[in-house]
């Protein structure tokens, strides 16, 4: 129940606004496992005293994980995780996660670079995107999202 | 948060003033307002009045023309004396004392005396409580009267070019301890800085002076939002003529431009949303267009 599950890191040269930042290193973790539900995210003072960020920039964050269902703060507790996001397939140990540990090492053996590596991913989640997309048309336009509704539920604690 | 009727943090009316009688006008005409809870920034060049400005709102000088208020008072009046700590550029120290006889000070001279705040602000910068105020690093002796600030548990805050002559780890360390006492409780920060990156992550508003004036006052998402930075053809140019152009530069037939848009800019440019650095560079520069009125 430590708040020193996560730290922070904001790079001030991406132009990526701080709290942006801050939202996509949740989700990250969320998606790694190295956040989960329960989990209590970094007071913003610890998170300030950290970056030297603007405190409001964190309550910003923390709001809007909030909306999304992901957080949820409790006064004078602090920030807890609600939801995982962490998918079947994307643990330290997972099938999928050896395949691409091996399929990275093949790619740079060959003499790829980082970007070569990443654009070939992207490359190939474009081509499956665009079939499918092609395949199903106006099928899936409904997202998971409101499975319960995550929007409102505990927007009115302010705190973070 | 604060409510719509609480009296912002600083606010000024028609506000002038000059050192001596028949001196030039070190800030004329300054109406702005900055609302509580915000950490600003007072950016302006060598000689833009930043210093006189907080001065003025610390109560150490009157205003020879309109007036400022702080927290709705009357700077160093009784009202605000307790509320408002300033801390000035030569950082009025006795070199003689030692850091705990200062914070000592600190408390006889303050009613709302914080000990235990000053001692941490001192401690999260390893300074012994023995050590002589005299033989303090600058960056040390920055955080002692950072300390006597804090420790006042003052509701608005005026630094005066608090990273000057600091490095760049030192001014870390103290904006992260700013930032941290903002998260805690609710207090208001002006400080004034020529270094811009460091505002950038830190400041959610921002007062620009230009040669005595007040040319921005403004929120630092909004600024940010409302300017673009246009790169193209220089025979795009007239395409901008319904704009407002903050900055521009030419290099052969390539034009660069700090714009503020009124509107959908026609024309054919690469368009890029600048960082506040480049926007208070932008308007910190020397540019043809004279000064424009305070949004706020």
């Amino acid at each position: 129940m430590e708040g020193d599950v996560v730290e922070y890191r904001i790079d001030r040269q991406s132009g990526i606004p701080a709290y942006v930042q801050i939202v996509r290193q949740t989700e990250q973790a969320l998606r790694m496992g190295v956040l989960r539900v329960g989990d209590k995210l970094p007071t913003a003072k610890e998170v300030v005293a950290a970056t030297a960020i603007n405190p409001n920039t964190v309550f910003r964050a923390y709001r809007d994980m909030e909306q999304a269902g992901l957080v949820r703060s409790r006064r004078g507790l602090g920030t807890f995780v609600t939801r995982s996001l962490a998918r079947p397939g994307a643990e330290d140990d997972s099938p999928l996660r050896t395949e691409a540990a091996a399929w990275v090492a093949r790619a740079l053996a060959a003499g790829l670079e980082r970007d070569d590596v990443l654009a070939l991913v992207t490359a190939a989640l474009d081509e499956h995107e665009h079939e499918r997309s092609g395949r199903d048309d106006r099928g899936h336009e409904h997202h998971r999202q409101d499975e319960n509704d995550p929007g409102d539920r505990g927007r009115k604690q302010e705190d973070a | 948060m604060t409510g719509p009727d609480e009296p912002a943090a600083l606010h000024a009316t028609e506000l002038g003033f000059r050192y001596r009688a028949r001196g030039e006008w070190a800030l004329r005409e300054c109406g702005f307002t900055v609302p509580r809870g915000r950490i600003t920034a007072l950016v302006g060049r060598n000689g833009a009045g930043k210093s006189t400005l907080l001065h003025l709102a610390g109560g150490l000088l009157r205003p020879a023309h309109g007036e400022i208020r702080v927290l709705g008072a009357a700077p160093g009046g009784g009202a605000a004396r307790s509320r408002v700590a300033l801390l000035t550029q030569d950082k009025p120290l006795y070199p003689r004392f030692t850091v705990a006889d200062t914070l000592r000070m600190g408390g006889r001279l303050n009613a709302s005396w914080d000990q235990p705040v000053a001692e941490r602000v001192v401690r999260e910068g390893g300074i012994a409580l023995s050590a002589r105020v005299g033989e303090l690093s600058p960056g040390r002796r920055t955080r002692v009267a950072l300390a006597l600030a804090l420790g006042k548990r003052p509701e608005l805050l005026l630094l005066d070019e608090p990273l000057a002559d600091l490095d760049p780890v030192v001014r870390g360390e103290i904006m992260a301890t700013l930032m941290a006492e903002a998260a805690e409780r609710e207090v208001s920060i002006v400080l004034s800085s020529h270094v811009l990156p460091d505002l950038e992550q830190t400041c959610d508003w921002v007062v620009l002076l230009r040669a005595g004036r007040v040319e921005l006052s403004e929120d630092a998402d909004a600024l940010r939002e409302g300017h673009a930075l246009l790169t193209g053809h220089v025979e795009e140019e007239p395409t901008l003529r319904e704009h407002t152009v903050v900055h521009r530069r030419t290099h052969g037939r390539q034009l660069t431009a700090l714009v503020r848009p009124r509107g959908p800019v026609g024309g054919t440019w690469h368009v890029e949303r600048p960082g506040l650095e480049e926007i208070l560079l932008g308007h910190l520069q020397d540019g043809t267009r004279g000064a424009k009125g305070a949004a706020a």
